[in-house]
């Protein structure tokens, strides 16, 4: 199988970072805070910039949608290997009411125009743990899905697929064009070392308006209000087995 | 190959019996290296260092098959540290480039994942430097929000304070100076940089210095990565890269671990006193409104630190929005009671009646700690060796009693930047050297503000060492730097190194700290989680030590570990070895802030620090 794949990197706060909600409520502290490429979005990468390498396909295209500060992202996935990449320039209160819904109908939008055989995401993004853009865009696209890959093989035209699930593993084999999403132990991704970092700087980023895909941002959902998980309250010791069972009856949990 | 081991080392049976059973590819390597150990040393001490700087790779039997070729590439100026100095340094080459119209390619590499996330300081900001480097700087949307407004100085006792009138001519006084967060303004500097043309790579640290055949510097190279926790390669492995440049400008802040080896290397230090330091803690907080004075500076001396003990402390007002406040403490490394904690002693700064009431009701949003210098005139070493200079607080143009480091820092990088730029665009470089060696800019630096700023303050920080202490000091200070300007002909000396100020334990008295309250006061490790702090952890630690066996033989022995109590984050800790008895160092890598104080502060010279993989280390925003 030769032809294009699609990635998608989403940019995100930092995993080791300490969240801070923001003073209004409305979302949390982003600027100036240390954002990096979600780990999930490394592995859909290093996958296929692996498959590039076994020859099995052509053309590793970055995909992320989002401000300015994304091409960052893109730039990173250039370094880790990928040939080119396309910003879809989100910002302002579209970005922060950018959801699954509207990165799928980009993906999938996308997808068309590029003539894209593959499309690799990661599982789900850390800050908001969605884990719905993958299939939302094979539904879209109405393509087979490989979800929480954690192996992948190209047999002629169809796709071995080893899924993690909840009971153990799971082999599928499904069509192409299809969409994969990664799973923690699919891969390990490369490090993007500074050499192909300035070799990634004269690696093309298309610049791309949502608008211009035909993909409107708005949202049915609306964010009423972001606090932080409460705080862990002491407990409360006990001695006999009956005061256990009247301190439950008492707070009403049995 | 059992038997023989049953014979000499019978403990080791049930181990080797379990690693045979493994089969991971590190494991027999690691019982080689920890059965040579055994034969070498009389006291078993678990393996440490990891790292190919104490156990090199050339001898290695894991590294035989590796290519280590590096690719390499050519710049006319490579910039080691994207702190103020170094971004100044960068400008300013690219200012004079574009003025002059000529082509000069300008590439930064700094540690940080971005601009600003290792950068700490307090600050209150002179704008001088500023003002050369962008006089339209307020127009362009530099963040210096809050003009200095108000400053108050104290001395305080367990519960009261002692207001010290700040007089014009004093070194603490602020008037034309801006509170700023330096992390904004670095990650404000280094988007006027690029806009200039400068090449930026953060992310990417500086690990080795390279040397023409000539022993001139021809350059850096930046990390390896995928180096195993046991010093292997892992299937990732990556050789760094090496950068070539005419001239290389080494802006690492204070105690550089490169700038260390080029001390040695050109003898730097020949003629000059050792540096002295001093650790700074910090915190930032959301505070309530009411209690907020955007603008207003404050510093104390004295309690919680006795007399002899250098330190004080600092809380400023910001003015950006959020009633928010930059707080923290310093304490000189010349302590000597190794039961000093200084994180310990800034928590239980922050219950004193004045300061405990401004911070009642808020919430703290970030904490870090950074050494700084305290070594001024007397400890600026030689700046310029044939291929590079030193720049910033590497070398060291803190002004100590001002606590101001910035203006001067950024200046040297300017001065740098002029003084090699004629050279380094000649048409015929006429030189000795390989590498360029420019000491024009020591000369330059000579006759300039910084030299006659840090002349002048030389000798406050020295007259501390007086049987009065801190008191002592002040009265110099009022005497010889308000009234007489610095002008008199002695100069005062330091006390030779931190490391070697520290008393034995049995000669000194536990100090009894209070319990943090969880509210104004905090314990260390949801400290250290608000630095955000964090490394691959499948990597050699990068706090090396030149031998394994020296921390508990030697530092818990005779000072009871003073680096478990001088770490600002928790990386050192004794504790109790698996079977039998005695205690073993177990460093916590992870957890560095790459503050260097353990670099500093250890009496047995024992730590080297050493850069890890690139873009791990702290990440802070607006410290």
């Amino acid at each position: 199988m030769s032809g294009r794949v699609l990635v998608g990197v989403k940019r995100v706060i930092d995993y080791a970072v300490k969240i801070r909600v923001k003073p209004d409520h409305t979302g949390v502290v982003t600027d100036g805070v240390k954002h990096s490429m979600n780990p999930f979005c490394e592995i859909a990468v290093e996958e296929a910039v692996k498959l590039k390498e076994k020859k099995l396909i052509k053309e590793v295209v970055a995909v992320s949608c989002g401000p300015q500060q994304s091409q960052e992202t893109i730039r990173t996935a250039l370094a880790m290997g990928a040939d080119r990449g396309i910003h879809v320039e989100v910002s302002g209160k579209d970005y922060d009411s950018l959801g699954p819904l509207q990165v799928s109908k980009i993906l999938a939008a996308l997808a068309k125009k590029e003539e894209a055989q593959l499309i690799i995401l990661g599982k789900q993004a850390i800050d908001d743990d969605c884990n719905q853009t993958g299939q939302m865009t094979a539904a879209l696209l109405d393509w087979p899905q490989g979800t929480f890959a954690s192996e992948v093989s190209l047999e002629a035209e169809k796709i071995k697929v080893v899924r993690e699930i909840d009971g153990g593993l799971e082999t599928i084999k499904i069509n192409t064009p299809a969409v994969l999403t990664a799973d923690l132990r699919l891969n390990t991704p490369r490090y993007a070392t500074l050499p192909n970092i300035m070799k990634a700087k004269k690696k093309k980023i298309a610049n791309v308006k949502p608008a211009d895909l035909g993909v409107d941002l708005t949202s049915r959902l609306e964010v009423l209000r972001v606090d932080e998980p409460p705080q862990r309250e002491a407990g409360v010791k006990v001695e006999t087995v009956e005061d256990l069972v009247a301190k439950l009856k008492d707070t009403g949990k049995i | 190959m059992g038997l023989y081991f049953e014979k000499q080392w019978p403990e080791l049976l049930p181990c080797i019996r379990t690693l045979t059973t493994l089969q991971t590819d590190h494991v027999v390597p690691q019982l080689y290296t920890h059965v040579h150990r055994r034969a070498c040393s009389s006291l078993s001490t678990p393996r440490i260092t990891t790292h190919y700087t104490i156990h090199p790779r050339d001898k290695d039997p894991r590294w035989q098959d590796i290519e280590m070729e590096r690719f390499a590439d050519e710049a006319d100026v490579v910039i080691v540290g994207g702190g103020p100095a170094g971004l100044s340094a960068a400008i300013r080459l690219k200012q004079l480039a574009n003025q002059h119209q000529k082509e000069l390619r300008v590439c930064l590499v700094e540690k940080a994942s971005q601009l600003g996330a290792h950068t700490l300081s307090g600050a209150c900001l002179e704008p001088s430097a500023l003002t050369e480097l962008f006089p339209d700087w307020k127009e362009r949307g530099a963040p210096l929000n809050t003009p200095v407004t108000d400053d108050v100085f104290s001395i305080f006792t367990e519960k009261h304070r002692i207001p010290v009138p700040i007089l014009p001519g004093l070194p603490m006084r602020n008037h034309g100076n801006y509170i700023v967060r330096l992390g904004n303004l670095v990650r404000w500097l280094g988007e006027q940089a690029e806009e200039l043309g400068v090449e930026l790579y953060p992310g990417y640290a500086a690990s080795e210095v390279l040397f023409h055949e000539d022993r001139s510097v021809k350059g850096i190279a930046t990390n390896d990565v995928g180096i195993a926790k046991d010093g292997s390669p892992k299937d990732v492995f990556e050789r760094g890269m090496e950068l070539h440049a005419k001239v290389t400008l080494f802006g690492e802040g204070c105690h550089g671990h490169l700038a260390k080896q080029l001390y040695k290397q050109f003898n730097l230090r020949e003629n000059c006193e050792p540096q002295t330091y001093a650790i700074g803690l910090k915190e930032l907080w959301v505070i309530d409104e009411k209690k907020w004075r955007p603008g207003r500076a404050e510093h104390s001396v004295g309690w919680p630190l006795d007399r002899h003990t250098y330190g004080g402390s600092f809380l400023y007002h910001l003015n950006e929005g959020e009633p928010m406040v930059a707080l923290g403490f310093v304490v000189g490394l010349d302590y000597s009671n190794p039961y000093l904690s200084p994180f310990k002693e800034f928590q239980r700064w922050k219950h004193h009646p004045f300061v405990e009431s401004t911070l009642e009701g808020g919430q703290r949003i970030a904490y870090g700690a950074r050494a700084l210098n305290e070594g001024g005139f007397q400890s600026i070493p030689k700046l310029t060796f044939p291929g590079g200079l030193l720049i910033g607080c590497s070398p060291g143009f803190m002004n100590v009693p001002k606590i101001k480091g910035t203006h001067t820092a950024m200046k040297s990088g300017i001065l740098a930047a002029e003084a090699l730029f004629p050279k380094v665009t000649a048409e015929n470089l006429d030189s000795e050297t390989a590498g360029l060696h420019v000491p024009e800019y020591s000369d330059n630096l000579k006759t300039s503000s910084v030299w006659k700023e840090l002349r002048s303050v030389r000798n406050i920080r020295p007259s501390f060492h007086n049987p009065l202490g801190l008191y002592g000091g002040m009265v110099y200070t009022g005497i010889f730097y308000w009234i007489l300007r610095g002008k008199e002909p002695w100069t005062l000396k330091h006390c030779g190194i931190d490391a070697n100020q520290l008393k034995p334990a049995k000669d000194c008295t536990p100090i009894e700290y209070p319990k943090p309250d969880g509210k104004i006061s905090f314990d260390l490790l949801s400290s250290v989680a608000l630095s955000g702090t964090n490394h691959e952890g499948d990597q050699p630690p990068h706090l090396t030590l030149k031998d394994d066996s020296v921390p508990v033989a030697r530092n818990l022995a005779i000072y009871d570990g003073p680096e478990q109590r001088f770490c600002p984050a928790g990386v050192y800790e004794y504790v109790p070895v698996e079977t039998g008895d005695g205690m073993r160092l177990q460093i916590n890598a992870q957890n560095c802030v790459h503050c260097k104080t353990c670099d500093i502060k250890d009496p047995s010279q024992n730590i080297n620090w050493v850069v890890p993989e690139g873009g791990g280390g702290p990440a802070y925003n607006g410290m």
